[in-house]
Parts: C-alpha cells; sequence; structure tokens
C-alpha cells in the first residue's frame, strides 16, 4: 500500500511540474508578441532588415511560427511567400518549434540493444509527449531519435543540448529531467 | 540612334541600337539563342544558362545578363556551347517527372521543344526519385512541382507584372521549390487566378486546369441542353494553334467548329458585353450626377476584383455592382432563356469560352446561381477548346465559317472590343456621352485610350462636364494607380482595370506564346472587327433593347438589378492559424471538455479574437490589442478569457475588427477596448456556458 501511494505522490508531482511550465507559457504568449512588436519597431519595419528581424523573432520564439511570419509580411508589406522563401533558405531559422532543451535520444544498434527504448519510452511520459509530438507545448523540450552519437561505449546515450548523458536508466533520465525542470522553475520564480 | 557601334556574332557585324543585353542583339542577328528565364517583359534573372555563348577572350557568358560592348567577338554555336547546351537540359531532365505523353503542355512545352532541337536522345543521369504533391486546389491552374525547373518566371511575373508575389523560391540546395508561402495550395492563398504564371511557365509545372472532360460529358448528357459563349478575345487568338496568325478574326470557324462538336446553340459574349455596357452606363451616369462612390472602377475582370477584395477593401463600394458579361450572359440565360424554351435551369448548360482562367473561378463565386444552380455551368479556356476541336479531328483550316446563333449571337462594336485593354471604357464611353448630352455621338472613336501601354489617361467633353478616365492593365500597373488615388495624386470619374497584360487579349488561357507582339496583333483584330459591323454602339443594339422590353425593365433598375448587379466584400488572403496571446491554447469554447477532464475548475473560457490582418493592422490593431488586454485585465477576467491574433475577418473595410466567441465587432478603435469588454466580453463570460453566436452576427462599434 504505502509503495502504491509513493508513486501516485511521485506522479502528482510529475504532472504539477509539467503544468506549471505550461502556465508560465501562458503569460509568455503575450510578452513574446509584445516583443516581436519591439523588434518590428525598432527595425522601423524596414524590409532590408527581414533577416535581422527574422533572427530577433527566433531568438524570442526559439523559433518561427508560420503565423508570426504572416504577420511581419503584414507589417512589413511584403508577400508572405517571400518571408517564408527566407527564412527556409538560411539554415539558422527553424520553422518547427524547438525546445529549449533538444534531447537526442540515440537508438543506434549499441543503444538499442541495451534498452533505448524503454529510456526514450520514459523521456516522452515524463514529458507528456503524445505519439508523433515532437516538441512540448512549453517550447521547453524536442525530442529527437538519432541512430548514433559516436558514444556506443556509454549506450545507451542521451544527449541533451551539448552535454552527453551516458549508460541511462528510465529512472536515471527521469532524474535528469527533474533536475531541469527544477532549475527551471527557480529561475523563473526569480524573474 | 545607331551609333556606329557594333559587336560580331559568328562573324556577322551587328550593329547597336541600344540594346540592353547581348542576347537581344544576338536575335536580332537572327539567331534564336535557347532561353528558358529570359522574359523581355520580366527582370532579368540569369539563372538556367540556357543562353551561354562565347566571348573571344572572356570566356563563357550569359548572353541574357552580359549588355553588350562595342567590339565585342561572340561564338554562339562552339563546340563546347553546344556540349555544354546539351549537358543542361540533361540536368534539367533527370530533376523532371518525364511523364510528357500525358502532360497538359506537351507540345507548347519549352523544355521539350529544347531537348528535341538541341537533339538531347538520352538523359546519362539517374531519375529523382522524390515526387512533391500536385496542387489541384485552384480552380485555375494546376501546379506540379515535379516539372518545375526553378527558373523562376512565374515569380517574376506574379511579383513584377501583377505586383502580388504569390509564388517564390523557397529552401536551399536540392530541396529548393517554387511554392506558395508555407507550402500552402494556391487556393489557401492570396493568388487572384490571373494564370499569367502559367502563360509563362516553359514546362508542364504550372497549366490551366482542364475542364475539358466535364465539357463532353455534358455535351453527350442527352438530358441537356448545352450552349456555349464565345467571349470576344478568343476570335482573334483560337486560330493561332490551327496555323493562322495571331490577330485573324476566325470568329465564323469557331462558331462552326462548336456546332460540330455538339453544342446545341453557338451565342456571343459581346451581346452580354452590350448589356453590360447599358447598366455601367446607367449607374455611371446616376454616380456621377449624385458626385458618390467614383471613380467607378469596372467590375468585368474577376482577377482584378478579387485583387481589390483582398488588397483594397476601401475601394470595393466604387467597383461597379454590373456582373461581368459572362455572368450577365449566364444569369439571363438561366432566368429567362431556360424558361422560354421551357426547360428547367438545371438542364440548361452553359459553357464559356474564355481566354480567361479567373473566368473559372468566377463562375464558382456562390453569389451567381439562379435557384441554386450555377449560371455558368463550366469554363473553358481558349488552350481547352482548342484541345476539344483538335480531339474531334474537325480540320479547323477548312471548316466553312458559320454565324451565331439567335437571338444572343448580335452584337455591336462596342461589345467586340471588350477583350482588349481599353475596350471597356471605349464602350461606356460612347454609350455615356449620348446619355449625358443627349445628341448622337458621330465619331465612336476613342483612340487615347487604345493600345498596350500599361497606362493611359484621357479626358472627354460631355453634356458641359469632363469626364476624367484612366484605364490600366496588368495589376502591378493597377497597385501603382491605386495607390496614388488613395493618397490624392489622382483623380478620376471611371477607370477600367484588366488584370492581363494588354487585357484579355492577353489572357491567361490564351495560346501560348502569350507574347507583347501577340497580344497586340489581337487587339489590332478586336479593333477590325468593331469596324466590320454596323452598328457601334451597344444602346442601338436591338436585341438588347428587346430584353429590357421583354424581362429586364430598364437599365439599372430593379429587375436589372436582381438579374445583372452583385454585390462584393472584403476578403481574406491567406488561410492560417492564430497567434495565441493568453489563455491556454486551443481551449477556446467547446474545447473544455477536451483534454484529461482534471480538476482545475475548467469553464469554457471567452474566446477573444484580434485581426491583425494588413487593413487592420494599418488601422491600430496592435494598439487595440494591448488595450484589450489591459482592460481584460481590469475587469479581473483574465483568466476567463483566451486573447489570440488572427487574421481577417473579411470586414476590412470596417475595421479594426474584433470577435468575442464568434461575434465580429467592427470599427473597434484602440479607445474602444473597454466598451468591448463591458459589453461583449463581460456578458459572455458571465453566461459562458451559453454557445457561441453564429459567426455570421456583425456588431459595429462606428456608431458609438
Ligand atoms: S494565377 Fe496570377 S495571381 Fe495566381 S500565382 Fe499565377 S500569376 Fe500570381
Ligand atoms: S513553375 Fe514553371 S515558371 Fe515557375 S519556376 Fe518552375 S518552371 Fe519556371
Ligand atoms: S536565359 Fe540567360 S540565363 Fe536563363
Ligand atoms: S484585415 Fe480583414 S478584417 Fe481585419
Amino acid at each position: 500500500m504505502p509503495e502504491t501511494g509513493v508513486h501516485q505522490d511521485i506522479h502528482q508531482e510529475v504532472q504539477d511540474d509539467v503544468h506549471d511550465v505550461g502556465r508560465e507559457a501562458d503569460g509568455l504568449a503575450n510578452r513574446r508578441f509584445e516583443k516581436v512588436n519591439e523588434i518590428l519597431e525598432k527595425y522601423e519595419c524596414d524590409r532590408a532588415a527581414l533577416i535581422s528581424i527574422l533572427q530577433e523573432v527566433q531568438d524570442e520564439y526559439r523559433y518561427l511560427p508560420k503565423e508570426i511570419l504572416t504577420y511581419v509580411a503584414t507589417a512589413l508589406g511584403l508577400p508572405p511567400a517571400k518571408v517564408y522563401g527566407v527564412a527556409t533558405f538560411y539554415a539558422q531559422f527553424s520553422l518547427e518549434p524547438q525546445g529549449k532543451y533538444v534531447i537526442r535520444a540515440c537508438d543506434g544498434t549499441a543503444c538499442h540493444v541495451r534498452g533505448s527504448q524503454p529510456v526514450l519510452r520514459a523521456i516522452c511520459n515524463k514529458l507528456k509527449l503524445k505519439d508523433g509530438e515532437r516538441t512540448t507545448r512549453d517550447l521547453m523540450f524536442t525530442v529527437e531519435t538519432v541512430s548514433c552519437l559516436g558514444a556506443c561505449g556509454l549506450a545507451p546515450v542521451v544527449m541533451i543540448n551539448d552535454k552527453i548523458y551516458g549508460q541511462m536508466t528510465p529512472e536515471k533520465v527521469t532524474k535528469v529531467l527533474d533536475d531541469i525542470i527544477k532549475a527551471e522553475r527557480r529561475r523563473g520564480e526569480v524573474q | 540612334m545607331i551609333n556606329g557601334k557594333k559587336i560580331i556574332v559568328d562573324g556577322q557585324a551587328v550593329p547597336l541600337d541600344g540594346e540592353e543585353n547581348l542576347l537581344e542583339v544576338i536575335r536580332k542577328a537572327g539567331i534564336n539563342l535557347p532561353t528558358f528565364c529570359y522574359h523581355s517583359e520580366l527582370s532579368v534573372y540569369g539563372a538556367c544558362r540556357m543562353c551561354l555563348v562565347e566571348v573571344e577572350g572572356g570566356g563563357l557568358v550569359a548572353a541574357c545578363s552580359t549588355p553588350p560592348r562595342d567590339g565585342m567577338v561572340i561564338r554562339t554555336n562552339t563546340e563546347r556551347v553546344r556540349r555544354l547546351r546539351r549537358i543542361i537540359i540533361e540536368l534539367l531532365l533527370a530533376n523532371h517527372n518525364r511523364d510528357c505523353t500525358t502532360c497538359e503542355k506537351s507540345g507548347a512545352c519549352k523544355l521539350q521543344d529544347l531537348a528535341m532541337q538541341l537533339g538531347v536522345r538520352e538523359v546519362r543521369l539517374g531519375q529523382r526519385d522524390v515526387r512533391l504533391p500536385v496542387d489541384k486546389s485552384s480552380p485555375a491552374v494546376v501546379r506540379d512541382p515535379n516539372k518545375c525547373i526553378l527558373c523562376g518566371d512565374c515569380v517574376r511575373m506574379c511579383e513584377e507584372v501583377q505586383g502580388i508575389g504569390v509564388l517564390d523560391f523557397a529552401f536551399r540546395g536540392s530541396r529548393v521549390v517554387v511554392t506558395p508561402a508555407f507550402n500552402k495550395n494556391m487556393a489557401e492563398v492570396d493568388c487572384v487566378n490571373c494564370g499569367q504564371c502559367a502563360a509563362v511557365c516553359p514546362t508542364g509545372a504550372l497549366v490551366v486546369k482542364s475542364e475539358v472532360d466535364e465539357a463532353w460529358k455534358a455535351i453527350h448528357d442527352p438530358k441537356k441542353t448545352v450552349i456555349a459563349q464565345i467571349a470576344p478575345a478568343v476570335r482573334v487568338a483560337v486560330g493561332e494553334a490551327f496555323g493562322m496568325p495571331p490577330g485573324e478574326i476566325a470568329t465564323g470557324k469557331i462558331v462552326a467548329a462548336l456546332r460540330r462538336i455538339g453544342f446545341d446553340k453557338v451565342f456571343d459574349t459581346c451581346f452580354a458585353a452590350d448589356l453590360t455596357v447599358m447598366e455601367e452606363t446607367a449607374e455611371f451616369t446616376e454616380r456621377l450626377a449624385k458626385g458618390e462612390r467614383l471613380p467607378q472602377f469596372t467590375s468585368c475582370c474577376p482577377a482584378w476584383v478579387k485583387f481589390a477584395e483582398q488588397y483594397y477593401p476601401g475601394l470595393v463600394p466604387n467597383i461597379s455592382t454590373c456582373r461581368s458579361p459572362q455572368q450577365m450572359f449566364g444569369s439571363v440565360a438561366k432566368k429567362f432563356y431556360a424558361r422560354s424554351l421551357g426547360i428547367k435551369p438545371e438542364d440548361l448548360f452553359v459553357i464559356s469560352v474564355m481566354p480567361c482562367t479567373a473566368k473559372k473561378f468566377e463562375a464558382r463565386r456562390p453569389e451567381f446561381n439562379t435557384g441554386g444552380v450555377r449560371d455558368v455551368d463550366l469554363v473553358l479556356t481558349t488552350q481547352e477548346v482548342t484541345r476539344m476541336i483538335k480531339e474531334s479531328g474537325i480540320s479547323f483550316e477548312e471548316l466553312e465559317v458559320d454565324s451565331f446563333d439567335a437571338p444572343f449571337g448580335f452584337a455591336s462594336g462596342a461589345g467586340i472590343i471588350f477583350g482588349v485593354t481599353g475596350g471597356v471604357a471605349e464602350a461606356v464611353l460612347r454609350a455615356a456621352y449620348e446619355k449625358l448630352t443627349g445628341k448622337a455621338l458621330s465619331d465612336v472613336n476613342f483612340v487615347e485610350v487604345r493600345g498596350m501601354k500599361s497606362l493611359k489617361e484621357a479626358t472627354v467633353e460631355a453634356g458641359g462636364r469632363e469626364i476624367r478616365l484612366a484605364v490600366v492593365n496588368g495589376l502591378g500597373a493597377a497597385r501603382d494607380l491605386l495607390d496614388k488615388i488613395m493618397r490624392g495624386e489622382a483623380s478620376y470619374d471611371l477607370v477600367e482595370v484588366m488584370a492581363c497584360p494588354g487585357g484579355c487579349v492577353g489572357g491567361g488561357g490564351q495560346p501560348v506564346p502569350n507574347t507583347r507582339e501577340a497580344r497586340e496583333k489581337r487587339g489590332r483584330g478586336l479593333y477590325a472587327a468593331d469596324k466590320l459591323v454596323q452598328l457601334r454602339k451597344s444602346q442601338d443594339n436591338p436585341v438588347v433593347t428587346s430584353l429590357y422590353g421583354k424581362w429586364l425593365d430598364e437599365p439599372n433598375g430593379k429587375e436589372a438589378h436582381k438579374a445583372l448587379h452583385t454585390a462584393y466584400s472584403s476578403r481574406r488572403r491567406i488561410s492560417g492559424e492564430d497567434i495565441e496571446l493568453t489563455g491556454q491554447p486551443g481551449a477556446g469554447p467547446g474545447a473544455g471538455t477536451a483534454e484529461d477532464g482534471r480538476c482545475d475548475g475548467r469553464v469554457s473560457k471567452v474566446d477573444v479574437a484580434v485581426c491583425v490582418g494588413t487593413s487592420c493592422y494599418l488601422r491600430g490593431a496592435y494598439n487595440v490589442l494591448q488595450n484589450l488586454i489591459d482592460e481584460v485585465g481590469r475587469a479581473g477576467l483574465s483568466d476567463r478569457v483566451n486573447l489570440h491574433a488572427t487574421f481577417c475577418f473579411e470586414r476590412c473595410d470596417k475595421g479594426p475588427s474584433v470577435s468575442v466567441n464568434g461575434r465580429v465587432i467592427t470599427g473597434v478603435t484602440p479607445d474602444k477596448a473597454g466598451w468591448v469588454v463591458e459589453n461583449f466580453i463581460r456578458p459572455q463570460a458571465a453566461g459562458s456556458q451559453s454557445s457561441p453566436s453564429s459567426s455570421s452576427s456583425v456588431d459595429s462599434a462606428m456608431r458609438r
């Protein structure tokens, strides 16, 4: 019985964490949009500054949402197709949501035989990502699988941004993510 | 202007005469250098490399983007140049879906032509295996990116000539595509269906959407009476596919051909154009007298109308409410002609033969119907009707000419010139002059408004006042003119707009090549046809007069209005999602029960959307948004509201627009934010469970 209780508690806590991050994103949406308008103002809606504008917008959103690109096109008086062309031409821009933390879970042969699948499932559970979803709604995490990170000796391997985490288990990876979420929450409170 | 400067092309001296690039000089020398991305009417792009030539001491250059210098020695046919040309074609073909036999462009394709001309008999590279989806969403054109050679002709046509920019290059390297914004379908963006992109596309990547099969089906259906109307510009172009020069009048032959194909009756859209002149003139003189809604814009061109609806909502009330000749014909046919035949409107099948792809869109506009039945059932372009003639094996060259059927086969010269830039204005002038002065007009030729220039202006004295006219063709030129009008730098009484360069004679459905030269000749053909008829003025057309006597009463009267006029509204440019600002994304009304249903006291929230589309944006929508956020907060409703920014409620002329649970409120200037919160958001928040009111309801803050 106590066991179950603990489990439920953990579960509850996990849910709360994810929710907190989500809620923080609520106010963010508007702040971000305000920022877009500041950026546009700063460049005086100058078409020649399109690339710089897109760079700053991407810094804000961590990617270039379509509807924001349409908005930028509107403000600059450019055809949306032109803005889309520029945004897809430069490798630095991403039109897909990218989390602040990009998690690359290796599923190469070595990692696979050593249990990378359960690790990946644990990550998705922890982040409440459903099938086919790559990025959490709050844009905190993006999960990708890769076929080899060149660290087979440490299999199964997970890479989060530039950091390698070796010999992962579902429990260990959950702990790593917990720590990140906690750190983010603290930063949120400080702000 | 010859100044003694010259270059040597393949050993032959060619004088320079102000040409801007080598290509023009080389072509002047009688050498038909192959090109894909060069069009004399568009900016020079210089990307396809087909026009490579060797310059002595200068190596290989692209002729289209190299200015000629005195004394240059050019060779166009060296071993190296010829080898390179073939390789370029081979490379293009390797990336190209080569289903030539079943391609809509087959026979008119530049890639196919050049491959043949340059003797490419083998492609030594593998076939690209990625297949991108074909976009058939547009009523006007079909886009098959697998056949695109990235010449950019369509991009520059749409942007430079039409002033829109629907298509552009996206991505890089091997993934480059020419596409509408966000890879959307053509029907989801601001394309006005003019078809000019398809007219310049050298391959089958952009083609006119064919409705030939539907036409055959109707013709073979014994229950249907199938009638045709033929637009003016078709008669001076349809012969081109059968070896006749552009501009030669083939009216009698096309009538004969359609009859052989199986049409029950063949009528003339020029007749309907006469009807349009009567209506438009009555409307115009009325507006002149009252001094309201001037300038009056013509409404015959559906690409222009859609353009105005999208970009100039403020000028929409100035567009003549007259339906276009095509739609007037359809309406008269379905409402009156069917009755006179004793058949139901749905058993009368109206097929238009048009130079225009946008007419396909126009015929589908929901407002043009009779008791729920489309007024014009099908639109075939000149290209499609040519295919039908060929398919039925009719030898066009040898056809005996035939004449139109009564009653809608009789037209005045004014109706005939509708097909060329300036023609509508001139036709209306011929009628308005007599109406305003009460005198007969002796010289009906208003030559000032003729010709292929993109903008023509004229002033005509009539009845003690001056009528100021502008005639513009090409939507880019129209945009410049409209901006001038909006800024108060120009003012007119009547403005004729045709979207296609040269007017309908240069329509997107006309035979290719659709060059300036061809358009000019077709236009001259129409003026010649105008001279050939006895009656030059629409008001003299006895069939038109009898139509009013029998069914329509008087021009611009009540009956005529019901059958021959319409209304326009502003139109959204691009489909897409909203920008979420506050509240849980996606948790709008109705979405409250979804998700996990946990106990966070979910009550459905009030959905508030602020339009940030161009018109509203320019009227300060962003400040409206900020004020709304503040006011909602002040009212303590922050957690009861989902706020997002959206693109266009199609009320652009009355913006800024805001919607509260689906109900659109217009005229919401930033200072009205508090008013919106108290009168719309708070009541909705109080009775939150109620379903959103219908989206058709509109309120205006203007009155406050
Ligand atoms: S049909 Fe006309 S408006 Fe549409 S993409 Fe082509 S050129 Fe542009
Ligand atoms: S669609 Fe046609 S005109 Fe446009 S870039 Fe491709 S090949 Fe050229
Ligand atoms: S025609 Fe000169 S580069 Fe294309
Ligand atoms: S731009 Fe169309 S309603 Fe706002």
